[in-house]
């Protein structure tokens, strides 16, 4: 371990939430819908995006929670609604007991400071002719924070915290490394003593030995300060090391959301099928994917994602009910408490393989086909 | 200067993988190869000094074969990838060293015979499909103008080749799909049609930049699978860059590891992965997470800063951050660069015996590996 956590005493988390045993976040039917305008014969028409439609997603203090799922499903959205970056179309997203949905810029701001961001990149996330102190502190100056000894203080022993050189505070983001600027990144975010931090694809850009870094920081981060954290990556292997939850999404809804043990092991629903199966197995001497299970074709539009279940166009175990009747995300008796699912037939992973052994030839040419098109004409 | 070389195959070269990959042709040693480039450097003159992104580095990467390159951020992969299409500021750029193309000089190739060669013969993909494709212009007159371009096509020609390819690639309905405007395709569908458009003149050689890092595991696999089939039916030669060694594993015959612009070690997909022997590779396999190791143990980064690439460590670059730099005694490793040999396709650049290699894998690093 090699991880330069300093041994500086971290600014106590806030004071205890305002009533225990409810979580820190917690979101209800959380609804973001971006209107476009159509192309072709509706040009004219505006048409909604449905980007994040109605999830449910509970974050306790001092959690991580994960976010995975294929590219364009909403997990970036997801983030920027809990950061209050974006308004939401519909739901409720309260924090620490209070309702923050349609909270305006005043009435945020007292809690403003507690929900940051990470972003992902960490090349054009930092503004270029900014030193580092200066891009640290902008959160303490947008709010008007002064802390006890000063901001130059403050800075330099969050530098310390996330193991960069407290006298680098003079240089520009170009005199760091990848995984130099995710730390100032990083040392911004925790300015203002968040107690809650979205993380949208922390990792991604890094090489493997920086990603072990950060994310090393990140736990240290919330084991010594508590604090809670959304969590979104591609990489599976990432997601489970860091967070206790996770949650799998696709197009826009959650489809099932467990303790990181359970799902790993045990998935039950054909789309976190998919997603394991196609993880690259990093042993040449095992070729290809784990399973014979495939995600056929692309994700449908969510401009007009299908009736029933969304997944049901590439579903090797769909049925006609699921055209009909969406799955609501269940617990399953033999699953774990907190292990839930959407699914009308949820089952392991072998179940879903051997529905794919006989899935006929049209209907994977009819998957292939119906995830193409994002723009109805 | 005496400089150590090591040229031990550690290992027959596995044959398993070749033949599990495409139909590829044996590896020659020598420098006949197809792309073959020599002890290549590319500095930078910046405000502060002189940038050495690249400091020496040797490859080759033969028809049919795909040479991953994996190493840490900032080592100079696409700063090699674009010198190679010569796609670098002539004026504040310094290069030496040769870049051999089916045995033309590239270094010293004026910009246009150049030009056509890119696009034609050589192609790339970016990581970012939406840089690369015009919103102006549909996906099928993009790719067509590419046709066009360098075969001298006519449009009706090009139009179809550009149906052909998007079927290539998967694209159903390719006939309707071709007239289709970038922003009307899902971020899996444009890197198709990005390919699509690389490969349109059936080009020897294509460098992928870490093409799939943007997107979600499903989709990557289905990237993959399309470049091992167009390896398989028409012979290319891949040059593919990622920092994720599980899609090296499953897409590289041969796989060069870099560190402070410079190989540090080279060999079959097999070797590397499977019996690596260069302190800096052992570093990046123990800090992979995987999916089922121990999640209450710590991820294990490589300790330490990396380089300065203005005033880069003396001796062997990795040796500040090198655990066994003491087992190879003296100051040999503050002082004197290890060396790749340059004609041997499996090496390290490092100075420790391949005696203790072999003894501190088994030992110290195996038991780290998931
Ligand atoms: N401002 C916007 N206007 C219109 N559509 C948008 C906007 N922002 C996002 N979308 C759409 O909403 C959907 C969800 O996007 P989002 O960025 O949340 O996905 P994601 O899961 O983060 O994907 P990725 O893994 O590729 O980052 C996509 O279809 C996207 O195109
Ligand atoms: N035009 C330039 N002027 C000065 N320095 C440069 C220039 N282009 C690249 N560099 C530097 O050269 C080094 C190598 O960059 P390169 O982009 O090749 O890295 P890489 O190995 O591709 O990294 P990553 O994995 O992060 O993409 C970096 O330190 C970079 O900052
Ligand atoms: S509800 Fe039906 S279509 Fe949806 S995942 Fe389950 S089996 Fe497949
Ligand atoms: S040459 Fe020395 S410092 Fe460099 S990798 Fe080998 S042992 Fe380590
Ligand atoms: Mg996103
Ligand atoms: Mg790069």
């Amino acid at each position: 371990m090699t991880e330069t956590i300093s041994e500086t005493p971290a600014p106590a988390p806030d004071p205890a939430p305002k009533s225990p045993g409810e979580p820190l976040l917690d979101v209800r039917g959380l609804v973001k819908y971006f209107p476009v305008k159509g192309g072709g014969l509706v040009r004219r028409k505006m048409l909604n995006v449905r980007a994040v439609d109605g999830i449910d997603l509970s974050v306790a203090a001092g959690e991580s929670v994960g976010l995975v799922g294929e590219s364009g499903c909403g997990k970036s959205t997801t983030g920027r609604l809990i950061s209050r970056l974006l308004e939401p179309t519909g739901g409720t997203i309260h924090y620490d007991g209070n309702d923050i949905t349609h909270a305006t810029r005043k009435q945020i701001a007292p809690i403003r400071s507690q929900i940051q961001m990470i972003f992902q990149d960490p090349y054009s996330s930092l503004n270029p002719r900014q030193t580092v102190g200066t891009i640290v502190s902008s959160p303490m100056e947008v709010n008007g924070i002064d802390p006890e000894g000063g901001r130059k203080k403050r800075v330099q022993e969050l530098l310390e915290r996330v193991g960069l050189n407290p006298e680098h505070y003079n240089r520009f983001p170009h005199e760091f490394s990848g995984g130099q600027r995710q730390r100032i990144g990083i040392a911004r975010a925790l300015a203002l003593q968040p107690r809650l931090i979205v993380a949208d694809e922390p990792v991604s850009a890094l090489d493997v030995s920086i990603q072990a870094q950060v994310v090393n920081l990140l736990q240290g981060l919330q084991r010594d300060m508590g604090i809670a954290f959304v969590f979104i990556a591609h990489d599976l292997a990432v997601v489970r090391h860091f967070s206790q939850r996770v949650a799998v999404m696709y197009l826009g809804k959650i489809v099932e959301i467990a303790d990181r043990t359970s799902l790993y092991a045990n998935p039950h629903h054909p789309y976190t099928h998919t997603l394991l199966a196609a993880v690259p197995e990093t042993d040449p001497d095992k070729s290809g994917n784990r399973t014979r299970v495939h995600a056929f074709g692309d994700m449908p539009s969510p401009i007009n994602p299908p009736s029933g279940c969304r997944f049901r166009t590439r579903c090797p175990k769909a049925q006609d009910v699921c055209a009909n009747e969406e799955p609501p995300l269940i617990g399953i008796d033999t699953l774990l408490a907190g292990h839930r699912v959407a699914c009308h037939f949820p089952g392991p992973l072998e179940a879903t393989a051997k529905a794919e052994e006989s899935m006929p030839e049209e209907r994977i040419e009819a998957a292939l086909e119906a995830g193409i098109t994002t723009d109805p004409e | 200067m005496a400089a150590s070389t090591d040229t031990t195959a550690d290992q027959p070269t596995g044959k398993a993988e070749t033949a599990k990959k495409a139909g590829a042709p044996a590896r020659s040693d020598g420098s006949d190869a197809f792309l073959s480039v020599r002890d290549l450097r590319v500095h930078f003159s910046t405000d502060d000094g002189v940038v050495k992104a690249v400091d020496g580095l040797s490859f080759d990467v033969e028809k049919g074969r795909t040479l991953g390159i994996v190493g840490e951020s900032g080592s100079g992969k696409s700063v090699s990838s674009l010198t190679i299409l010569g796609l670098h500021n002539r004026e504040k750029t310094k290069i030496e060293g040769e870049i051999r193309f089916d045995g033309r000089e590239l270094i010293t190739m004026p910009e246009r015979k150049l030009r056509d060669l890119r696009g034609r013969r050589i192609s790339m993909i970016f990581q970012d499909p939406l840089t690369a494709l015009s919103p102006f212009y549909t996906v099928g007159e993009q790719i067509a103008e590419s046709y066009r371009r360098h075969l001298g096509a006519n449009r009706s020609d090009a139009h179809a080749r550009a149906i052909e390819m998007l079927d290539r690639v998967g694209i159903p309905n390719p006939k309707t799909r071709v007239n289709d405007y970038p922003h009307h395709f899902s971020g899996g569908m444009r890197q198709r049609a990005m390919i699509a458009m690389s490969l349109v003149c059936d080009p020897d050689l294509l460098i992928a930049d870490e093409p799939t890092t943007a997107l979600d595991v499903t989709v990557q696999a289905q990237i993959l699978d399309l470049l091992r089939d167009l390896q398989d039916e028409f012979g290319t030669a891949i040059l593919f860059i990622t920092h994720d060694l599980g899609v090296i594993a499953q897409m590289a015959h041969d796989v060069l590891v870099m560190y402070a612009g410079r190989s540090v070690e080279k060999g079959t997909v097999r070797e590397v992965l499977k019996n690596p022997r260069h302190p800096y590779t052992w570093g990046l396999l123990s800090s992979m997470p995987n999916l089922s190791g121990d999640v209450d143990v710590p991820l294990r980064p490589v300790r330490g800063t990396p380089p300065s690439l203005l005033a880069p460590p003396p001796g062997c670059p990795f040796h500040p951050r090198c655990d066994y730099a003491d087992v190879v005694g003296g100051e040999r490793c503050r002082t004197e660069p290890p060396l790749l040999a340059l004609s041997e396709g499996r090496g390290t650049a490092c100075h420790l015996s391949a005696e203790d290699k072999q003894r501190i894998f088994i030992d110290d690093v195996r038991p780290l590996l998931g």
